[in-house]
């Protein structure tokens, strides 16, 4: 491949990525509001368009003429730098994210992602990690109390469960001996005895997945870990202080977090862009098809488990943490390694 | 030559964050800086082909000990430093001095020390081989390492608890 058709191609699957990512994103809150409606015995949106399917749009209309308002408190390189850093970690991850295998279009040979690299799940890490500042620098910047204490709440929390979070993982890289996600979901083809899948998480790793699971919730501050928003007692926590557009893209960078867990989830243990082993050929092929089914599932109990939850206590938050979910991250590293050892 | 145009990129931001860092009156900004120096190190790691260190640097300095440093002046609440005008002293030995003291590095560094540039990509550091340098040709070293800074994290969870004594006398 020549440099000229790999710019072009990569440019190609930037946009699509970035167009198909903010479109998820901005039906994932419609999901949301609809489904804990339901859940709640009310009815959603219902007045834009079908079944308020355009609410999307009219809400992004409405951010973008809102009047954007700076308070005269605020430190304000920080301040307007912090919804940016948020918004640009949050979109950057996916990048790295393999949606489906190699295929061909217009004669060339490509995979169906925008970058193959050989450290893919560090990268994710170190984006993630980084997204910290967004919500850590707002919360500093906005010189309010409620932002502060929210966004130290983000950030100790953030923190504390990315250990247990990258710990959960280590037993995935122990079965499939690489960091690139594309070998990973390549070493969850096949079945066992004909009829179980092999992904990971029916390769011993469930407990993995469930570490994973809390660790993801805490990581983007939802329900029952949305401690730096709690609006009982820090009114919304860290983007107390902004409005408009600037609020919008904190909401975005929420909801696109929320995805790229979901993808992580979908690669690291359940299979990726592999089907259920039974069933029509064609249906066994397509391309992204089982890939969004599996994030919709995910999203989906997301959403459920907002609905469903009460809030925990800060405290109660930092203790299960730190005292149950990390020693049972390193008891399950522990146990993974030993299998594969002895069975080598 | 594109490497060079990147590594040169990569170094003047690595070096501005370094000024940045020192001239900035505000401990966030300084702190903030010291990230940036931090990403465009690995920037650096990763046009070496060290892909691993460079991931490493990332989550480790810039994601993790750099998030700790805000987070710790975010709590203080630190305010704007008072900067004095200095010493003359310094100002008249110190800068000079610097300039002087440099120049004679990178000289002796360019005509005497006998290293070339390095090509990108020419020390490669894939996972694998750093996992098997780490466990298997340097583990003793590796694991008197980690006793050491397990070590250090009980000296500091020492030192930051209350004496049993101060605390009984504040309940009682």
């Amino acid at each position: 491949m020549s440099v000229e058709t790999f710019i072009l191609v990569s440019v190609v699957k930037i946009v699509i990525a970035i167009i198909v990512l903010l479109t998820a994103v901005a039906y994932t809150v419609w999901l949301e509001r609809k489904v804990v409606g339901h859940i709640q015995n009310r009815w959603g949106p219902t007045r834009v368009g079908p079944f308020g399917l355009l609410q999307p749009l009219a809400d992004g209309v409405k951010f973008i003429f809102k009047e954007d308002l700076t308070p005269p408190h605020v430190y304000k390189p920080l301040y307007i730098a912090a919804p940016m850093i948020a918004l640009i970690f949050a979109l950057t991850s996916i990048s790295v994210i393999p949606v489906g295998n190699w295929v061909t279009v217009g004669g060339i040979y490509t995979p169906l992602q925008i970058s193959d690299v050989n450290i893919g799940l560090l990268i994710i890490l170190g984006v993630t990690s980084l997204g910290v500042y967004g919500v850590a620098l707002a919360g500093w910047s906005s010189n309010s109390k409620y932002s502060l204490l929210g966004g130290l709440r983000a950030s100790a929390q953030m923190v504390s469960y990315e250990i247990s979070l990258g710990l959960s993982l280590v037993g995935v890289l122990i079965l499939a001996g690489s960091f690139s996600l594309r070998e990973i979901v390549d070493a969850q083809g096949g079945t066992f005895w004909g009829f179980i899948p092999r992904w990971n998480i029916f390769q011993g790793q469930i407990v993995a997945f469930f570490i994973y699971l809390t660790s993801a919730y805490a990581e983007t501050n939802r329900i029952p870990f949305d401690l730096p928003e709690a609006e009982t007692e820090l009114v919304a926590g860290y983007h107390t202080e902004y409005s408009a557009m600037k609020f919008a893209m904190f909401f975005m960078a929420e909801y696109a977090n929320m995805i790229t867990v979901a993808c992580l989830a979908t690669i690291l243990f359940l299979g990726g862009w592999k089907g259920l082993p039974y069933g029509p050929a064609w249906l066994q092929d397509l391309p992204v098809f089982w890939f969004v089914l599996k994030i919709f599932c995910f999203l989906f109990l997301y959403i459920w488990v907002r609905g469903t939850l009460p809030r925990f206590r800060y405290d109660q938050l930092m203790a299960f943490g730190w005292k149950f979910l990390l020693p049972l991250a390193i008891a399950n590293l522990v146990l993974t390694a030993l299998i594969v050892a002895l069975k080598s | 030559m594109l490497h060079l145009i990147i590594f040169s990129v990569f170094g003047v931001i690595c070096v501005a964050g370094a000024v940045n860092l020192l001239v900035q009156r505000h401990p966030i900004n300084s702190a903030l800086s010291l990230v940036v120096v931090m990403g465009a190190l690995a920037a650096e790691f990763l046009l070496l082909g060290a892909e691993f260190v460079a991931a490493v640097q990332v989550i480790v300095y810039a994601g993790a000990v750099m998030v700790l440093f805000v987070f710790v002046i975010m709590l203080l609440n630190a305010g704007e430093e008072e900067h004095t005008q200095g010493s003359r002293v310094a100002r008249l030995i110190g800068i000079p001095g610097m300039l002087v003291g440099s120049l004679l590095m990178a000289w002796v560094l360019l005509e005497h020390s006998g290293t070339q540039s390095v090509a990108a990509g020419a020390l490669p550091g894939p996972p694998k081989m750093i996992g098997w340098l780490l466990f298997h040709d340097y583990l003793l070293p590796f694991e008197v390492t980690s006793v050491l800074v397990l070590i250090a994290i009980m000296g500091a969870v020492v030192l930051a608890a209350r004496p049993e004594s101060v605390q009984r006398k504040k309940e009682g």
